[in-house]
């Protein structure tokens, strides 16, 4: 086996998953139970429904310093409150076209739809994603806002 | 002040063998807020629980991190302890570093510093935790089954028995299912007609059971306790409450080139007709596809006939409105197409057979009258062959990914069925394994090869083509590592089985799971196998999983004790964690109403002091909380920030993204 590079210079990216409490938090609970790994950067926060998710949380996000969000839902039609997935949806075209203005790259953000059965894609999901972003690499561009915010 | 106490869990080793729980719990006690930080072994034990307890008494602790396993598992576990405590139970964050973390990272300090993260998340969030109280809502005392399988058929039974009213709501013109349609049934080989129709009968003398045949359900609104179901009874073009069963039409009809699903499409039936001879109701259907009367307006025999003036050819679908406390889905299965396979020919050779058309061949009410007769030309088969996992256990994608379970049994019983009553047949059965683990069923498959002389070939099967009227089977023999061709004069495939199609719809209505094969999910594989994941809805049968129906009445009953334990309560508690709009700030808009799926929000007109001494009256938002079902839509939606959820408050989010973001 390889050593590890001492340098500490790789770029590990913080990440941010919202997930919602029937489908994809429960995927991400099989994923667990299915031991299928995926980088320890990824952080879950529950919510009850992915239509919970304000994109002004995004917005904090990225300002606090993440790198990437990822918010999961339920697949269109799944939605343990009907039509739920369907406002996310919506509002997250919105949230690209914002943060497309804003110069952040569109692919820091992403919508992905996980069911409660699905734990093999959950952890596919989020290495794709943490790749993805760790390719792009730090997220400067709104974290310098917050610094220059705190001052 | 804010006074927080951290519990660490290592459940076992399964936490602590990636995370350094002790770490993690010496490293809370520096968080500010934290007054109290412990790890133990169990925390869901009763040891576990009693320290938690005990800490929140000494620290007279405001709220409480767990961390542990998913929130999904013990959140409610964890709730309850703390009430017993005297805390309020939502002042309970659950912090998952079990199958978040310790499960999916194999790096000790990676884990451990991870744990760290989420479980301060969690304190951030709890700080901002209200004390919350549930509410109630009634129970309707009455179950819907959809379907009316065995499965459907027995959990009504049992529900209907406990003194609950049960409605069955049947696609087909009858109840009755899959099982109806077969002839024996292993392990036991006692005629499925025979066991079958005495529950049949029983569910439609029931005074407690509503059966709703041709019917299917159209909108689900609500939740447990409180379903409102639509349910469409479509067009029979017979009264049900009139017609005698007495079959007069089913003579006199002049068209009668419909195809008889309940025999496989193995022969005709008349354009009205009662499915089977035992069918429930015993009431005709005319299948508008096939009347003349109704596709020319010409006819009308049928209703020059009937003796009790039971046709009705203006029948329309009508619709009718049930409330409901709980909702059992049994909704079964059917045999794959056979479309992807031609390799097996079953498109191109009338004498190629499913193993349920099988069933029909040799069933006494079947279209050969029980005598095994093949479908080309009427005669005696005298070489049979049998193709195990057509499409089952498929990696190719052609077909099913997973085992259908019951094939290797019923094919035994087929083969040893057709050698006991035509003992010259010769009987071959290419399998690739054998599965019959079961009480007596490994004896039952041993029995066809030792006491009936079936010949198990160990291999697949290349192709079956037709050469001479004959039906070669080539395949491959692997314990004698030679190929083999096989002249038969009946192959049955073993063809796979999947959800019946319409679940789809059922699942989507009902907001219940479907997996990537379209079976329903159970709420826990091991726990909760019953249960949906969305609260008040049960699964029974085959919707749930391939099974077969020992299987399927054993969780048919289990469906029963859940949808039992419900209704037998008088109310339930519900989830305080709704929605409430700050009245200062919301300005009636009406947009939150418009997102609402539930009709959870209306609006009245309040006073409000404006200052001077003065008053305003404004249009304001107000969201019932036994409506609400917190799904936080209306929160985003609101443009003026007024409306909030409680439990996962937009402060609390935001708390919880800070955290983690925390460098
Ligand atoms: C060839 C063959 C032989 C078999 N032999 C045996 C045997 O010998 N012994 C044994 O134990 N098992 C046997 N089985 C398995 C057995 O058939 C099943 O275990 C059993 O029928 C499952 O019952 P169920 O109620 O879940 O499903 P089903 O029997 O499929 O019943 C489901 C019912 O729901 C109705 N329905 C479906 N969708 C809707 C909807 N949307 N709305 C309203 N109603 C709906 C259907 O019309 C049907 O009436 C055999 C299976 C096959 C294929
Ligand atoms: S109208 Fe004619 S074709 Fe139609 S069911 Fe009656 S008799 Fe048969
Ligand atoms: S949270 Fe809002 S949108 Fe969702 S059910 Fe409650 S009131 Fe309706």
């Amino acid at each position: 086996m390889q050593e590890v590079t001492t340098e500490k210079k790789e770029f590990v990216p913080n990440i941010v998953a919202f997930c919602c409490n029937w489908c994809s938090y429960a995927g991400a609970d099989l994923a667990g139970s299915s031991r299928l790994t995926y980088p320890a950067n990824v952080k879950i926060i529950r919510v009850p429904c992915s239509c919970r998710v304000n994109p002004s949380f995004v917005l904090k996000a990225f300002q606090q310093g993440a790198d990437g969000v990822i918010l999961c839902g339920c697949h269109p039609g799944d939605c343990h409150y009907v039509t739920g997935n369907y406002y996310t949806r919506r509002r997250m075209a919105l949230l690209y076209s914002f943060l497309n203005y804003l110069g952040i790259e569109k692919e820091r953000t992403r919508l992905e739809w996980v069911s409660a059965a699905e734990g093999a894609r959950f952890s596919a999901v989020m290495n794709d994603f943490v790749k993805t972003v760790t390719d792009l690499g730090e997220n400067k561009r709104l974290t310098d806002l917050r610094v220059k915010e705190g001052e | 002040m804010q006074r927080i106490g951290v519990f660490i869990c290592w459940c076992g080793s399964n936490i602590s063998a990636t995370v350094d729980v002790v770490k993690v719990a010496e490293a809370m006690k520096n968080e500010p807020g934290v007054v109290y930080s412990a790890n133990y072994q169990y925390m869901c034990s009763e040891n576990g629980q009693q320290l938690i307890k005990q800490a929140i008494k000494e620290h007279n602790l405001t709220g409480i991190v767990v961390g542990a396993c998913s929130p999904r598992m013990h959140e409610a576990t964890f709730r309850k302890t703390a009430e017993a405590a005297g805390l309020n139970p939502y002042m309970v964050e659950i912090a998952n570093i079990r199958e978040h973390c310790s499960w999916i990272h194999k790096d000790m300090d990676e884990a451990t510093e991870k744990a760290i993260i989420l479980v301060r998340t969690a304190i951030a969030k709890v700080k901002l935790n209200a004390p919350l109280m549930a509410g109630e809502s009634p129970v309707i005392k009455r179950a819907l089954v959809i379907g009316g399988g065995i499965a459907g058929i027995q959990a009504a039974l049992d529900i209907a028995d406990a003194g609950f009213e049960v409605d069955i709501v049947e696609k087909n013109a009858t109840i009755g299912g899959r099982m109806a349609q077969l002839d024996k049934t292993f392990p036991t080989l006692d005629c499925s007609a025979c066991i079958l129709t005495p529950k049949m009968v029983d569910c439609a003398q029931h005074e407690k059971i509503d059966i709703l045949t041709y019917s299917e359900v159209e909108d689900v609104k609500g939740f447990v306790g409180n379903f409102s179901v639509k349910i469409r009874r479509k067009a029979r073009y017979v009264d049900e409450s009139k017609c005698t069963g007495c079959k007069v039409c089913m003579e006199k009809c002049p068209s009668k080139k419909g195809l008889n699903a309940f025999n496989m499409n193995l022969n005709t039936r008349p354009a009205i007709y009662i499915p089977f001879a035992q069918a429930i109701p015993n009431v005709a259907v005319i299948d508008p596809e096939q009347c003349i009367k109704l596709k020319t307006g010409k006819c009308g025999i049928c209703q020059k006939f009937c003796g009790v003036g039971a046709i009705d050819y203006e029948q329309k679908d009508t619709f009718v409105e049930r409330q409901y406390g709980a909702i059992v889905v049994a909704t079964g299965y059917k045999p794959i197409d056979l479309d992807a396979f031609n390799e097996y020919g079953y498109n191109d050779n009338k004498d190629v057979v499913t193993s349920l058309e099988l069933e029909r061949l040799m069933n006494a009410a079947g279209p050969t009258n029980g005598v095994l007769l093949r479908p080309s030309d009427g005669k005696h088969p005298k070489v049979i062959t049998f193709i195990q996992c057509v499409g089952s256990r498929d990696s190719s994608g052609c077909g099913k990914p997973y085992c259908s379970k019951i094939c290797c049994m019923y094919t035994a019983k087929h083969a040893m069925l057709i050698r006991e009553k035509y003992p010259d047949t010769e009987v071959h059965v290419f399998y690739i394994d054998v599965r019959t683990p079961g009480k007596n069923y490994d004896e039952f498959f041993r029995r066809a090869v030792e006491q009936y002389g079936v010949d198990y070939i160990k291999g697949m099967v290349g192709k079956v083509y037709n050469e001479n009227g004959k039906l070669m089977v080539q395949g491959s023999n692997l314990i004698d590592n030679e190929q083999v061709t096989i002249e038969s004069d009946l192959v049955v495939l073993a063809a796979a089985i999947e959800p019946e199609p319409s679940v789809r719809k059922v699942a989507t209505l009902l907001t219940a799971s479907i997996d990537t094969n379209n079976f329903l999910t159970e709420s826990h594989a091991k726990l909760r196998p019953v249960e949906s994941p969305t609260a008040g809805v049960y699964l029974a049968g085959v919707c749930q999983g391939p099974k077969d129906i020992p299987e399927t009445v054993s969780q048919a009953s289990a469906c029963a004790a859940k949808v039992i334990g419900l209704l037998v309560k008088d109310k339930l508690k519900t989830n305080p964690c709704v929605a409430t709009p700050d009245e200062s700030m919301c300005n009636g808009c009406s947009q939150c109403a418009n997102v609402c799926a539930y009709g959870a929000i209306t609006y009245v007109d309040k006073e409000f002091r404006i200052g001077g001494g003065k008053t305003e009256v404004r249009r304001v938002a107000s969201v019932n909380p036994a409506v609400c079902q917190g799904c936080g839509a209306c929160t985003v939606t609101c443009p003026s920030g007024a409306m909030d959820l409680k439990g996962f408050s937009s402060k609390q989010i935001m708390s919880e993204v800070e955290a983690i973001c925390k460098k």
